[in-house]
């Protein structure tokens, strides 16, 4: 590569933070129009957050169970039995049920969201929108943007409600702790900061994937390759952003 | 009136646009003939505000189109209509629904008056009988014909048509040439017309130009075989 190409793609890389956050200001500052949003808003939650129900409910339960299996391996004959309630709880809570929801998530509708982006791109309906003078930020961003900040918290309780539960059968069933220790262990530990912390980062990480999509998928260049690289680059994106938001609010609110 | 200033466009190492100047008066048909790939679209969308060029400006009735990822022409709103050559209508909205958006989304319009004003479209493109279908259902032309439908509802001073006659059957072809002639007899929107098809731009032309290595070059009345010599 010639020194002045390659000068200008670190200078790229080195901006491409500052385009993502310019472009998620862009759909959320200047997008504001309620009334014609609104609709759109409730149809993307009903894709992203209703639709991503089944699945998500399908692996809490298997967080549950192996949370539950894990924990007990982990504390059986050491601490008391109750312990293990107090595990699978606080690290559902804190830790499992957003980061494990948020990658479901960015799976399905960060890469769904860029896929139909980019092939509006593609095909010019972005172009036509602007053609008309519809804001294509507020048409086609800012209803998915707020669709997965909203539901992205409220699948992370039902993925707790689920794994919880989940874990409380087996472990009266097959781990040999009694539902009312399990129980126990869970609401005499239980910290209103795990369930806040959970919720912020997991409205954190939906607006992160909704934003990851939008911007890959406007971003599309050439045709349905262009579209498939937006796709790919959007689910990796949401997943190393999940990752790095995680840490950052652990420091913040669970840093002791 | 749109006013191309000093507009220079290019593609990597390929100059597409070379310091284009035009005016595009009202009232009138002003075709723009090319081979496909000469740069007549990028052209097109550059006068539309949707793609940037490396230089010049362009005005709409004075007021300057800005350009740019966040660009904001909200103030153009309504006064472009846009026949994009492969429709671009909205696959998740039906017919109606493509042709109403504008209104909907940039008007503040009953919903009678918006459905009214989207019926009286979509019968005059002759697809008022197709209003609940989606786009995926539609042939080609018809899907053409939507576009139309869709750059006319707002009644824009502007109509920018690209390759409009392109790929259509003969019938359908011959209705969007009545259509756009008609357009051109009320006399009030100033359109541009982008296209390899001779006998159209004849058909439709009240001043024409041909694109050549990034120029316009004025070609009124142009003969079948001065177009071709000139590409050869």
């Amino acid at each position: 590569m010639k020194p002045a190409r390659a000068n200008i793609a670190r200078v790229r890389v080195l901006l491409a933070p500052v385009d993502y956050l310019t472009f998620l200001v862009r759909c959320l500052v200047e997008s504001w129009d309620l009334r014609r949003t609104w609709p759109r808003f409730i149809d993307q939650l009903s894709v992203h957050g209703v639709g991503a129900l089944p699945v998500i409910v399908l692996t809490s339960v298997f967080i549950g169970l192996t949370t539950a299996v894990q924990t007990s391996y982990q504390l059986m004959g050491v601490v008391p039995k109750y312990f293990v309630g107090m595990g699978v709880g606080r690290i559902v809570l804190i830790e499992l049920a957003p980061v494990l929801t948020g990658f479901i998530v960015a799976g399905r509708s960060a890469s769904a969201i860029a896929a139909e982006l980019g092939a509006m791109r593609v095909s010019e309906q972005i172009d036509a929108l602007e053609v008309m003078g519809v804001d294509p930020y507020r048409y086609l961003c800012l209803p998915r943007i707020m669709a997965a900040t909203i539901g992205l918290p409220l699948l992370v309780v039902v993925t707790e409600v689920v794994a919880v539960f989940t874990a409380l059968i087996i472990s009266a069933r097959m781990l040999g702790v009694p539902a009312s220790t399990f129980t126990y262990g869970v609401t005499h530990f239980f910290m209103v900061r795990d369930f806040t912390g959970g919720i912020v980062k997991a409205a954190l990480f939906g607006m992160l994937i909704g934003n990851s999509g939008c911007y890959y998928g406007f971003n599309v260049q050439g045709g349905a390759q262009g579209v498939g690289r937006a796709t790919t680059s959007a689910v990796v994106l949401s997943a190393v952003l999940i990752l790095l938001v995680d840490f950052v609010v652990a420091l913040i609110f669970f840093n002791t | 009136m749109i006013r191309v200033e000093d507009v220079s466009k290019r593609f990597r190492r390929n100059v597409v646009l070379d310091g284009v100047n035009l005016e595009v008066p009202d009232g009138a048909t002003t075709v723009i003939l090319g081979p496909s790939g000469i740069g007549k679209t990028v052209l097109l969308k550059i006068m539309a505000g949707v793609l940037a060029p490396d230089r010049g400006r362009v005005f709409h009735d004075g007021k300057q189109v800005h350009f740019g990822r966040f660009a904001d022409n909200r103030d153009l709103a309504g006064a472009l209509g846009y026949v994009f050559q492969g429709g671009a209508l909205f696959d998740s909205l039906t017919v109606a629904e493509n042709v109403a958006l504008v209104l909907e989304e940039t008007t503040r319009l009953t919903r009678a008056q918006i459905r009214s004003r989207t019926e009286e479209a979509l019968r005059r493109v002759g697809m008022a009988d197709h209003a609940g279908l989606y786009p995926r259902a539609l042939s080609g032309g018809m899907t053409r014909l939507v576009a139309i439908a869709r750059a006319l509802v707002a009644d824009p001073p502007v109509l920018l048509f690209d390759e409009p006659t392109t790929g259509l059957d003969p019938a359908i072809r011959e209705r969007v040439t009545i259509m756009i002639r008609e357009l051109r007899e009320q006399g009030r929107r100033a359109q541009v017309i982008v296209t390899h098809d001779l006998e159209a731009a004849h058909l439709l032309a009240d001043q024409t130009y041909m694109l050549r290595a990034g120029k316009l070059v004025r070609a009124d009345n142009v003969r079948k075989e001065d177009y071709e010599q000139a590409y050869s």
